[in-house]
């Protein structure tokens, strides 16, 4: 298969962005004057991750890719020894990331890898659950520190105390050194993130290679459905909106909560009955950690999270209400989930016809669901809990950024890369200690200007499914499960992407991520803002969904998404609400208008364009 | 009062010995049945008793060939004309293999063996309430002469056979294809003893094919046992099972029944009725028919469905034919027209894809060191 050069798609500038280079660290970027970094740029495969970035990257927000950089290649390379992988190498163009796994290629030095490999993942695999534990304590220590650490502002005269109990620092200080902590308690995050993450994708996708090496025609949901766990923390967030709907109809405030989809009124009218005040004790017990749930991935400053916004929540809780009223039950069949999950298991290992492969099912079945908890969990913890927490603390860096004249806007903070961040917080930091005015002020507002101008024209963009040259082989296991690397995606993206005019398209192929065929009308949300526009039975088409639009899964007969895998969430929700859903489609929002009639088989993964 | 044979049964051994019978309805029989009704038509009867639903008939038992073949000296006759055949000879097997499906034809059976057919012809039609009820008229080959009978499979099968003259007439032409040049020649050159030959007849109602075609409860193309596959084309199956047309083609996942992949064929003929003459043809497909999905989502769930039961009957992978009738309603309208063991993977002993010891870790390792194909 062939894909573009990445130099020659690079060199094809959007007019007007010229030098967007310096909005992201310089070893992202594809370069001409090295000839073996540029001849490694060229022999390498390098696909657009549009999981993680269905939109361009702005310059703040590459911590996480920077972050996710480090980790995940550290535990691969540096600490578990996965023998025939080094890391994951990262690149950007147009402020979309390109990623490319490394190989190791000198067979020896595989083969030597190997026994110390088995040795430390090993050691892993077997001490899972009480390693596990152990990391839930750090996560929510790391976030308890995170939400108690203070960003201070920078008063005209610092407080009495500082000279009372004999501090020796300033709040300038503080500011600077919290900064830095608010940085290193993101990137320690991550890095916790990926402690168990690559051992838990590998165990998937060996047992996914195993059970498809017995059965070739099997579908990856049904794997899925055999060690997907029922009681995950991700449905937590949702059970907790089910909860307060149920309480509402109790208490018979459920009028007063259906009356506004607008959150200040509906709190106010509650604060004045002595029943709404019941009703939002136990909506404020839900809120810490439940509601930190974001509405998007977590991973762009603009996913709030629903404390942020709590028309999402109320507009989820309403929506029950109006079940609950009707009679619809609200439980989540997991009795029939976790039967049926029993029994198809049964089913493919009756299938099993000698005994030496019925063991190395066990083995690898009871392997791969002792790592998937977490392997679905730790998303609460950090890109939602802690990433809520983050953004806002951030946000109040950039309210002292723009109370000091050097941004106009607190959302501009997010135009600056992080050590730009630190270097504008020196400035008004000397700047405010000397009494003068910081020289930002004159130089970052025009800066700004641009570069919003630039990020605008990155999103008009389409950026290649891949460039460079495919391998024959992958070996990494992210690289296969999480992006849908397989022979057939890639065949689909090259399909699309020759197709000229997107209208005359009128079959979609993606993922078969829950079985079942649904017709109806489509609607295309691209935030999960636009959830609240869904009518009953209606088809969703989103560039991926998360936990936080839950709501939307309580209406819609089947869902699309661009990007995932059979693990991602929309997969993982419309199969145990027995929907159908086609995941991983490549364009799917770019070639499906709100308005069609649409035709969805999720057993088989195919989308047809009917009206 | 019993058959003429059982009369002369009685009297020659002076008491009651049980003779078969010379004729058998596959109700009757079981899949231990095979030395009297051959493999097609126990196995009819083995499908029937596991409470699939099967189109009824009846069988001219091997007693019944046997007694055609002595009645009149036929057999005798037979032998004389092969006698010094030379098995190298094609030409001269082919007139001989004509002459001797000639006579065979052209003699009638006794008496009391159309009587026994007719009487079961008449009851099959009243069961069918159509007084000439449409059959299919088939060779059901025993367990001794398999190897001779895989020569005479060429021509075994008649269709849309109406009345009861047609249907002895083709039960003649089933036993007269034991004698086509190959089978002779095959026989000869194996030092075969044409006494110890034998052959059952089936005959069965038709199922009056809107659609048909094959099924398998293992992949054909890979071996997979957890999928089944179905072909399929609209009129009768013999389309699909002589391979004259590409057909539609639907993999089910056997343990959820949904179906997994679909592949629409250009179906470019069919086999079906040709309602002025009654009898079974190729004809072109019509245009709007070639590209639209032969079987509807609900008859392949239903189809896999069946397939599923008659594979843990059997307990093992099973290659089925089957037929959606016209006449009927949805639920009661798919039929099973022959289901027997699937032999091609079967024989195959598959190697364990797993590692020696079994643990987790060491097939993670060996999968990693593997790597995924791309491209």
């Amino acid at each position: 298969m062939k894909f573009p050069v990445p130099h020659d798609v690079k060199a094809k500038t959007i007019p007007g962005t010229e030098g967007w280079e310096r909005m992201y660290p310089y070893q992202y970027q594809f370069v001409s004057d090295d000839p073996v970094r540029n001849q490694y740029e060229k022999d390498t495969f390098w696909f657009y991750d549009g999981l993680h970035y269905p939109e361009p990257l702005y310059p703040f927000d590459t911590i996480w890719d920077e972050a996710w950089y480090l980790a995940l290649s550290q535990f691969n390379n540096r600490i578990f020894m996965v023998p025939p992988v080094r890391g994951v190498d990262h690149r950007i163009i147009n402020g979309y990331v390109y990623i490319s796994p490394v190989p190791v290629k000198d067979p020896e030095e595989i083969g030597r890898r190997v026994p110390n490999f088995m040795e430390r993942a090993g050691f892993y695999y077997k001490n899972w659950d009480a390693l596990e534990a152990k990391w839930k304590v750090k996560m929510e220590a790391t976030i308890r520190e995170l939400e108690a650490l203070k960003i201070p502002r920078l008063e005209d005269m610092e407080e009495m105390a500082v000279v009372t109990e004999a501090l020796g620092e300033s709040q300038g200080y503080h500011l600077l050194k919290n900064y830095d902590d608010l940085i290193n308690l993101g990137i320690k995050c991550w890095q916790y993130h990926f402690e168990f993450l690559n051992l838990g994708y590998a165990a998937y996708v060996f047992f996914l290679d195993f059970v498809q090496k017995l059965f070739p025609s099997i579908p990856p949901q049904r794997v899925t459905q055999m060690i997907s766990g029922i009681d995950v923390i991700m449905y937590e967030p949702d059970e907790q909106l089910k909860k307060l709907a149920r309480r509402a109809v109790e208490l018979g405030v459920d009028p007063v909560i259906t009356f506004s989809p607008d959150w200040t009124v509906v709190e106010a009218a509650l604060k004045k009955l002595p029943k709404g005040v019941e009703w939002l004790t136990s909506l404020n017990l839900a809120r810490e950690p439940w509601f930190n749930i974001s509405t998007g991935t977590g991973w762009f400053h603009h996913d709030r999270s629903w404390n942020d916004q709590m028309n999402v929540p109320l507009s989820g809780i309403a929506t029950y209400i109006g079940k609950l009223k009707q009679g619809v039950s609200l439980d989540r069949p997991t009795e029939k989930v976790r039967s049926e999950r029993d029994r198809i298991t049964a089913e493919y290992r009756g299938l099993i016809e000698n005994d030496a492969d019925r063991k190395q099912f066990d083995e690898l079945l009871g392997c791969a669901k002792t790592v998937f908890p977490y392997v679905e969990n730790h998303l609460f913890y950090v890109e939602h809990w802690f990433h809520s927490v983050f953004w806002n603390k951030m946000r109040e860096v950039g309210a002292i950024m723009k109370e000091h004249g050097v941004i106009e806007d607190v959302e501009d903070v997010w135009l600056l890369k992080r050590d730009e961040i630190k270097s504008a917080l020196w400035d008004i930091v000397t700047a405010w200690a000397t009494g003068v005015t910081p020289r930002g002020t004159q130089t970052w507002p025009k800066e700004i200007v641009w570069r919003k101008d630039v990020m605008r024209k990155f999103k008009e963009w389409s950026a290649p499914p891949a460039i460079g040259i495919a391998p024959d082989v992958i070996r990494e296991p992210f690289t296969i499960v999480l992006w849908g690397v397989t022979n057939k995606s890639l065949a689909d993206w090259a399909a699309v992407q020759e197709v000229k005019d997107p209208d005359s398209i009128t079959e979609l192929k993606g993922f078969a991520g829950s079985p079942g065929i649904h017709e109806g009308k489509a609607r295309v949300c691209r935030t999960v803002g636009e959830v609240g526009e869904l009518l009953e039975g209606e088809i969703l088409v989103a560039p991926t969904t998360s936990p936080s639009w839950a709501p939307a899964f309580a209406k819609i007969g089947a869902c699309i998404t661009d990007v995932g895998g059979v693990m991602s969430h929309a997969a993982i929700v419309c199969r145990e609400y027995g929907m159908p859903a086609v995941v991983g489609t490549g364009h799917a929002t770019k070639i499906i208008k709100t308005g069609m009639f649409i035709r969805v088989d999720g057993s088989t993964g195919a989308i047809t364009i009917t009206r | 009062m019993g058959s003429v044979a059982e009369a002369m049964a009685w009297s020659a051994a002076g008491r009651m010995t049980a003779r078969p019978p010379m004729v058998c309805w596959f109700e009757d029989c079981r899949k231990d049945s095979v030395p009297l009704v051959g493999g097609k038509c126990a196995s009819l009867g083995e499908l029937i008793h596991a409470g699939v639903r099967v189109p009824p008939g009846f069988a001219l038992t091997t007693e019944g060939y046997r007694r055609f073949m002595a009645d009149g000296g036929i057999a005798h006759e037979v032998q004389s004309l092969l006698a010094g055949a030379d098995p190298g000879d094609l030409a001269a097997l082919e007139r001989l293999s004509e002459r001797i499906r000639a006579l065979i034809e052209s003699r009638p059976f006794a008496l009391d063996i159309e009587d026994a057919v007719a009487e079961c012809y008449r009851k099959l039609a009243l069961r069918a309430c159509m007084p000439a009820v449409p059959v299919a008229v088939r060779s059901s080959a025993t367990a001794e002469d398999l190897a001779g009978a895989s020569f005479a499979g060429q021509q075994d099968t008649y269709l849309w056979v109406r009345g009861i003259d047609e249907v002895l007439h083709h039960m003649r032409r089933c036993i007269s294809s034991l004698y086509t040049a190959r089978a002779i020649a095959y026989r000869a050159n194996k030092g075969f003893d044409d006494a110890s030959l034998a052959i059952s007849v089936g005959v069965q109602k038709m199922a009056n094919s809107f659609t048909a075609g094959v099924m398998f409860t293992i992949h054909p193309a890979n071996g997979d046992r957890s999928v089944i596959v179905i072909d399929s084309n609209f009129g009768f199956g013999e389309s699909v099972v002589s391979g004259q047309v590409t057909p539609d083609h639907f993999v089910v996942n056997k343990v959820t029944l949904d179906i997994i992949e679909r592949i629409i064929s250009h179906k470019q003929m069919c086999y079906t009725v040709d309602a002025a003459t009654q009898t079974s043809q190729a004809v072109e497909m019509p245009f709007e028919r070639q590209k639209v999905q032969s079987l509807i989502d609900d008859e392949i769930t239903e189809l896999a469905w069946m397939g599923k039961q008659i594979e843990k009957h059997y307990g093992q992978p099973m290659d089925i034919e089957w037929a959606v009738d016209k006449g009927l309603p949805a639920g009661g309208n798919i039929f099973i027209l022959q289901a027997r063991p699937e032999t091609v993977w079967s024989a195959k002993s598959q190697p364990s894809a797993g590692t020696a010891g079994g643990s987790a870790m060491d097939y993670i390792l060996k999968g990693m060191l593997a790597g995924k194909r791309v491209g």
